[in-house]
């Protein structure tokens, strides 16, 4: 197998394909010992174990566990959501990106907020009316529930994993480049930092780790963008044109004519090569879009809130703070072309960014904060990926306990205390397969598995839930069969695209050609769903189909539900 | 709550009324967010020069508006759903719940 040497790419192995390569052609070295980045971090560490252990006093039965007892206020929900949601990738790689192509960066963050509306808009009500606590609750409402958990749990399973190998890698990375520090070590701090938050807080210690994690990056962030912003008058047309001033003159130092100089120039202001053909354009967009409302640990969220009232309120503040973090993140990486492209003191003799590509806002960090700015910004980036597979575990273990152990194996009669064990339990076994794999994949390009979550989520969850809630129709083995395709076409497309035919395992030209499966995969899973319905004979496609008007009833309505207390 | 429960609920005007009023705007919104979206994956695929034009004398261009509008139109029609959500459709939840949710 050959090693790509993308060791530093954080982009590459945080976000969907494309953006891997042409992005980040930064060579991972280990940086010197950053005694202040360090010291920050261990402050945040402790203020987040102090956090756990007050979370642990409340956290005794299972409900408090999986969903911190449905207590969290909708506002408080949508700052976790958030935290959920914004990864190292978002901030260090789409600025990256933004540093390297100026506008390509753009289509990113765009793709990543236009599921949220869709999430609102059907989805999150429903899901808080009719589940407790895994989506497959909701998904399963009114089918046999053993067939349907069980796709549900591999599914959830099976992007949490390859979630968590793309953040651990990622950590992994990360710490090396901002810390000084071996790899294996940031991998195993990562890996026990979340144990201890998922274990002994549950939910309450997972959601304020995100909350914390938000506010400290959104706080750095908009920090960054002002100061740059103020630099040029607070007119995005002067940074703008500075930047395109700055690309030109780089490429005509780099030799080009002065028309070619300019134009090269102008390019940071349209899209450029980033997505090649328009299948591959569509396919990527509806996976991002679509990705978004299928994510377990995403889904999970709203079950922490106690009404359906609530979830629709924490949407609307996680769309607000995520479209805000999007913005930033523009102004830092057009930020990053005027400050930090054109200082030595950051730049390689080569011309290239000093610890790789992704670097760009860290530099730009310490352009505008000095030493003791960067060691904060360092600390938050690490931050970051702590909250993120806090969620992640939490929810794959949610899935092994709630709806493996509890439902399909203990038919639904399993004792609270059991549950909760074997959760506890399956968060160990996660950290521990999430620290061997992290080490296992640190020389290989991830890049295609965050990818690869969000199609299996656009193309098994999404089409799953939303016929489950909206169409009469639908039936156990519908549910199954096209959930089940979807998933599997998601793992087999992307094994045979670009990304991992030719990049991982090194063979010529990608049976599958385009960068994302989605267009094809999202739909074969929706008319697997109504074809295998449709053709339903059997006694349990009438029970499914009849029980369509008490789970609308409750969808709608929230009669039934239970209502959560707060503490 | 069981099936005959559930028909009583299903029976009343006000539950048609929320689920018609309800469902009609929820999936006009749905549609807008999606077309919206679509045209701007499809405006990259098929004119990237139509996005990388200049708005008048200076650099910024169409596509850079265009992006944050797309951002902005997410924001607002989220926005927008949740007032009408608390304004229109929580009054009639209220009702039916009160009669049927004992």
């Amino acid at each position: 197998m050959r090693r790509p040497g993308l060791a530093a790419a954080i982009v590459a192995t945080l976000l969907p394909a494309p953006v891997g390569a042409d992005a980040l052609a930064g060579q991972s070295v280990q940086q010197p010992t950053n005694w202040t980045a360090i010291l920050m971090f261990a402050a945040f560490a402790l203020l987040t174990l102090g956090i756990t252990r007050w979370a642990a006093q409340r956290t005794r039965t299972v409900g408090d566990f999986y969903t911190a007892g449905g207590g969290i206020t909708g506002f408080q929900n949508g700052l976790a959501i958030a935290g959920d949601f914004m990864s190292a990738a978002s901030f260090l790689g789409i600025s990256a990106q933004i540093f390297a192509d100026g506008y390509d960066g753009l289509i990113y963050s765009i793709g990543f907020l236009v599921g949220w509306p869709i999430i609102l808009f059907l989805m999150a009500e429903r899901l808080r009316n009719l589940g407790r606590y895994t989506f497959a609750d909701v998904a399963s409402f009114r089918f046999a529930q053993a067939p349907v958990r069980s796709f549900a749990a591999v599914s959830t399973l099976t992007v949490v994993l390859f979630y968590l190998i793309a953040q651990m890698v990622g950590a992994g990375q990360l710490i090396k480049l901002l810390f000084g520090l071996r790899y294996e070590y940031a991998v195993v701090i990562v890996g026990v930092l979340m144990t201890l938050y998922v274990l002994f807080g549950g939910m309450t210690a997972t959601t304020w780790v995100q909350i914390v994690k938000a506010v400290l990056l959104l706080g750095s962030a908009t920090f960054m963008a002002l100061v740059v912003l103020w630099q040029f008058g607070f007119s995005f047309e002067a940074l703008f044109a500075r930047a395109v001033a700055v690309k030109s003159g780089l490429a005509a130092a780099a030799g080009a004519d002065p028309a070619e100089a300019a134009a090269r120039g102008r390019s940071i202001m349209g899209p450029g090569n980033f997505i090649k053909d328009p299948v591959s354009a569509v396919s990527f967009g509806l996976a991002l879009m679509f990705g978004t409302a299928g994510l377990p640990h995403i889904l999970m969220r709203f079950f922490t809130v106690p009404d359906a009232r609530a979830a629709r309120k924490s949407v609307l503040w996680a769309t607000g703070w995520i479209g805000y973090f999007y913005l930033l993140t523009f102004i830092i990486g057009f930020g990053a072309i005027v400050l930090v492209a054109t200082a030595p003191r950051y730049l390689d003799p080569a011309g290239g960014l000093l610890g790789g590509g992704n670097m760009a806002a860290i530099h730009l960090a310490h352009a505008v904060g000095g030493d003791l700015f960067l060691g904060f910004i360092s600390a938050v980036a690490f931050a970051t990926i702590l909250a993120v597979v806090a969620g992640l575990t939490l929810s794959g273990a949610s899935a092994v306990s709630h709806d493996l152990y509890a439902t399909v194996l203990r038919r639904g009669a399993a004792d609270p205390a059991a549950e909760l064990r074997v959760s506890r339990r399956t968060v160990l076994v996660l950290a521990v397969v999430a620290i061997l794999l992290g080490i296992i994949f640190e020389k290989q390009n991830v890049a295609f598995m965050v990818s690869l979550a969000f199609a299996v989520a656009a193309s098994g969850n999404f089409p799953v839930l939303l016929l489950s809630l909206f169409w009469k129709g639908c039936t156990t083995r519908g549910v199954v069969a096209g959930g089940t395709l979807g998933l599997v076409l998601a793992v087999v497309l992307t094994v045979l695209s670009p990304a991992v035919w030719e990049k991982i395992l090194d063979y010529p030209a990608a049976i599958f050609p385009y960068s994302s499966p989605a267009i094809f995969s999202m739909p074969a899973a929706f008319l697997t769903i109504w074809l295998v319905s449709l053709l339903d004979r059997s006694g349990r496609a009438a029970v499914d189909r009849g029980g369509y008007p008490a789970q609308q009833v409750r969808a709608e309505t929230g009669i039934g539900a239970a209502r959560s207390s707060s503490h | 709550m069981d099936d005959a429960e559930a028909a009583r609920v299903a029976a009343d005007p006000r539950y048609h009324e929320l689920v018609r009023r309800r469902g009609l705007f929820t999936w006009t919104l749905t549609a807008v967010m999606l077309i919206a979206y679509l045209s701007f994956i499809l405006l990259i695929a098929f004119d990237k020069a139509l996005l990388a034009r200049p708005i008048g004398a200076g650099v910024t261009s169409v596509g850079i508006v265009a992006g944050f509008a797309v951002i902005m139109l997410a924001i607002v029609l989220t926005a927008i759903y949740v007032r009408r959500a608390a304004r229109d459709f929580d009054p009639l939840v209220e009702a039916v719940r009160a009669e049927h949710d004992a």
